[in-house]
């Protein structure tokens, strides 16, 4: 399996780790895995999406979803690590506040 | 194959039918905007039904056709003879991958994918680059880069854009994401907020669900339909809300709870789509309730042009709601008028109705003979209803011929470039009715004789012009109604036919023993012989040899007949003529000694009594006129004395009369006819038969084979042969 979940002890946070494309294809899986690790959580979930190569309106939706579960669950999902394909759908869409994750902007934008 | 699939082929292939018709239209007037109109509609059509259906390889090809048609209803470019070639090649394609849909393949094969895509490169290639607008095919767009967003100042200018997509388009492999940045290459999106409320809780959510919807402030020039158009493919499947830029911000809070379009009055609509507001609608609709109290007699301004001369809505707003408006009144009108049923029903029914007939007679003879007067007021009461029962479930199998010769326009076309000749067709008669089933069989001898008259009839540009006559040679298609027969005619103006030519290959061939007396009509139908071809070269159009004798087989399995007619260098007519029905006709009934035979009352001019002189000359003097006769009691060899006073019917076929010379006249009957068993099948002079309210059989005559029998006698004897006048025992051959 492409993702891998550790402890992260200095946190305090949990991490998830995704390192295949958010599509349709894995959203079935990847939606159990999102929120199995939010689950297990103790209070904070670290998701690190820089390994996403592609991320469709499905892998989108999952965001939109482990957002809203932690939300409601009295957790917190933060996405640590954009890939550039993820940041810029994250724009397109214009949930960067509502997500409320740092962004790194690349220079060239900036 | 589902039945909703069933219905979306059928339909689809009427949609094609008048598209293609359409495109051969567009070719003679280019830029007429109804005809343009009614091909976008019929490809609409037949993608939104693919799509209902989920035929994906349908929906992309048509999409992309859709695309350049739109063009052309834009007037961004001209059709002209190339574009109509490809959009026809089109037509034929989706043609094609509905075969594919029919035969229950997943998919078109590699061959007929090849052919689709070298369709669609041509269109991109040819037509639809360089027009970095909104007519490029969905898929070819290269993401654009993203321009955004987050918060941004909102323009007064912008439209907005309200749009929920439906739940399976994730599924079904289409992405919110493409649409949109898709909207992007059109103008700018000035805003843009993801709506996600649809979303349930994590335990509920399916991730291959969409549930989002955006709301998008859009800077652009395009105008509504080529906003709309963004979303086409998914305009099914989304609920879309466009607003024009100056709306006022309100008027799409109501627009999200939006109800089912189609039952909205033109108001309503407007109000809907956030255009205007209740009270302007309200103030409108006053107006339009005054003006009809002031002036009962001038026509009432719709309530759209109303509103515009307030300018309380863009014009083309107005004009899309009326569109759409008329759009479901004319769905719901043709829906009405239009019932589909099978046709085995309707056989049965026909069935049904010949057994009452008989049945109808058999009562009417009952009636008569117990001398009841009011039984046999009721009985005739009830054979009239009967009669009318019998021509309406007819005429239910009746269709108009235009439909069979449109067809040919195609052809006509096609042939015509392929050979390298300017032909024009000419439909008339197209409203001629006849019956459903001999149209399915007429097809393919009319081609034939289409395709011959093309290749042989009609000559080169040069020669025509040569000969003096205009370069577009001329193909006319006609048909007309002709006692109780249809006629069908083949007519080019092109060379005519070589007798020389005929007769020497006739000769040649065995057909004609040399030195044999023809006449001009009688070499010309020789080329209804078996295996007889005159073309110097074989071509792949016609020439062959097979063609003809063909055309007048299949014609005569449908009880009718065929024959030319033509001058040298005038052109050739063919003449197709066919019985109207196959089932039941208006009879003469006849008696010779104790037999009677129906004669069809189609033919019957008039019956006149001859005079009892004793002669047996085979012809009387009909006012002036020499009326060739039939002696049926000779002809069918019928022992006993003829009676004293003897009648003749006088029947008419193709012009030539001819006089039926028979006992007894016994009135009109209403005949089924009943074909008779094949080892009859070469008698020729009986049609078939028919059974009589007594139970007793008749026969029915074929007064074509009769009066051409007539005819060729007197030509025989004209040409001082041997009189036909051999004892004519029922002449087979």
């Amino acid at each position: 399996m492409a993702a891998r979940r550790k402890k992260n002890t200095d946190h305090n946070a949990d991490r998830l780790a995704i390192g295949e494309d958010l599509t349709i294809y894995h959203a079935a899986s990847q939606k159990s895995q999102f929120i199995d690790a939010l689950v297990a959580a103790s209070g904070h979930l670290d998701i690190d999406l820089s390994g996403v190569a592609e991320i469709d309106t499905a892998g989108f939706q999952l965001l939109m979803l482990v957002k809203r579960e932690a939300r409601r669950l009295g957790k917190e999902a933060r996405i640590v690590a954009h890939s550039e394909a993820v940041r810029e759908l994250i724009d397109f869409y214009n949930v960067a506040a509502e997500f409320g994750d740092p962004l790194l902007i690349p220079a060239q934008d900036a | 194959m589902d039945e909703i699939t069933t219905v979306f082929v059928t339909e689809s292939r009427e949609q094609l039918a008048a598209l293609e018709s359409a495109l051969l239209q567009l070719e003679n007037s280019p830029g007429d905007d109804d005809t343009l109109n009614a091909i976008f509609r019929s490809a609409h059509t037949i993608k939104g039904g693919a799509g209902v259906i989920e035929c994906g390889y349908i929906v992309a090809f048509t999409h992309v056709v859709e695309n350049l048609l739109d063009k052309l209803r834009e007037h961004a470019m001209q059709p002209d003879g190339d574009l109509i070639a490809l959009l026809l090649g089109c037509a034929d394609h989706i043609g094609n991958l509905l075969g594919v849909l029919e035969a229950g393949a997943a998919g078109p094969d590699a061959e007929l994918a090849a052919e689709g895509d070298a369709l669609l490169a041509r269109l991109q290639r040819d037509w639809l680059e360089g027009d970095g607008g909104h007519g490029g095919g969905l898929p070819s767009v290269p993401p654009v880069p993203l321009a955004t967003s987050g918060g941004g100042a909102v323009e007064s200018d912008c439209w907005h854009i309200s749009v929920r997509f439906g739940a399976d388009v994730l599924r079904n492999g289409m992405d919110p994401l493409s649409f949109l940045r898709y909207l992007g290459s059109i103008g700018r999106i000035v805003q843009l907020v993801t709506v996600a409320d649809a979303m349930p809780p994590a335990a509920d959510m399916d991730p291959e669900t969409c549930y989002l919807g955006f709301e998008i402030g859009f800077a652009s020039n395009a105008d509504k339909a080529a906003i709309e158009r963004v979303f086409d493919f998914v305009r099914d499947e989304c609920t879309l809300h466009i607003l024009p830029p100056h709306s006022r911000l309100e008027d799409y809070l109501a627009l999200i709870a939006a109800l089912p379009e189609d039952t909205m009055r033109l108001g309503e609509i407007l109000v809907k789509v956030g255009a205007l507001t209740q009270a302007e609608l309200d103030d409108g609709l006053a107006r339009q309730q005054a003006g009809v109290v002031g002036d009962d007699v001038a026509a009432t301004a719709p309530l759209g042009e109303i509103l515009v001369g307030q300018q309380v809505v863009q014009p083309e707003l107005v004009e899309a709601a009326v569109v759409k408006q008329k759009q479901v009144v004319d769905r719901k009108a043709a829906e009405a008028r239009l019932i589909r049923i099978q046709a085995d029903k309707l056989d049965r029914l026909i069935d049904l109705v010949g057994e009452l007939v008989i049945a109808g007679a058999s009562v009417n003879l009952l009636a008569g003979r117990s001398g009841n007067g009011e039984l046999v007021e009721a009985t005739s009461l009830t054979s009239r209803l009967v009669e009318s029962i019998r021509d309406a479930a007819l005429q239910l199998r009746m269709v108009q011929i235009g439909e069979t010769f449109n067809r040919f326009h195609r052809v006509v076309r096609d042939t015509s470039r392929d050979m390298g000749k300017d032909i024009e067709l000419v439909v008339s008669g197209g409203e001629t009715e006849l019956d459903k089933s001999m149209v399915e069989k007429i097809g393919d001898p009319l081609m034939h004789l289409v395709r011959n008259a093309m290749d042989h009839g009609l000559e080169m540009p040069a020669a025509r012009e040569a000969n003096g006559k205009p370069a577009r040679g001329r193909l006319e298609l006609n048909a007309f109604h002709d006692s109780g027969s249809i006629v069908i005619e083949v007519a080019d103006d092109g060379g005519g036919l070589h007798r020389e030519r005929i007769l020497a290959k006739a000769i040649e061939r065995g057909l004609v023993q040399p030195g044999q007396a023809l006449t001009d009509a009688e070499i010309c139908n020789l080329i209804f012989e078996p295996g007889f071809s005159t073309a110097e070269k074989v071509t792949n159009i016609s020439g062959r040899g097979v063609g003809m004798d063909v055309v007048r087989r299949n014609i005569q399995g449908l009880r009718g007949s065929v024959d030319v007619r033509s001058e040298p260098g005038q052109g050739s007519r063919f003449a197709i003529r066919l019985p109207l029905t196959l089932a039941i006709i208006d009879g003469f009934l006849v008696g010779v000694g104790r037999a009677a035979y129906v004669i069809p009352l189609d033919c019957v001019v008039e019956c006149i009594e001859l005079e009892p002189d004793g002669s047996t000359r085979d012809y009387v003097n009909l006012r002036g006129e020499v009326l060739p006769l039939v002696r049926l009691r000779q002809l069918f060899g019928i022992p006993g004395v003829p009676p004293s006073r003897q009648n003749v019917v006088v029947v008419q076929y193709a012009g030539a009369k001819s006089g039926i010379v028979v006992d007894q006249l016994m009135g009109e009957f209403q005949t089924v006819i009943k074909p008779l068993g094949t080892i009859f099948r070469h008698i020729k002079g009986i049609g078939g038969s028919t059974i009589l309210g007594s139970g007793e059989v008749a026969l029915i005559l074929d007064v074509q084979a009769l009066v051409q029998r007539c005819a060729s006698r007197e030509a025989q004897r004209a040409d001082g042969g041997e009189g036909a006048r051999a004892p004519l025992a029922a002449v087979a051959t």
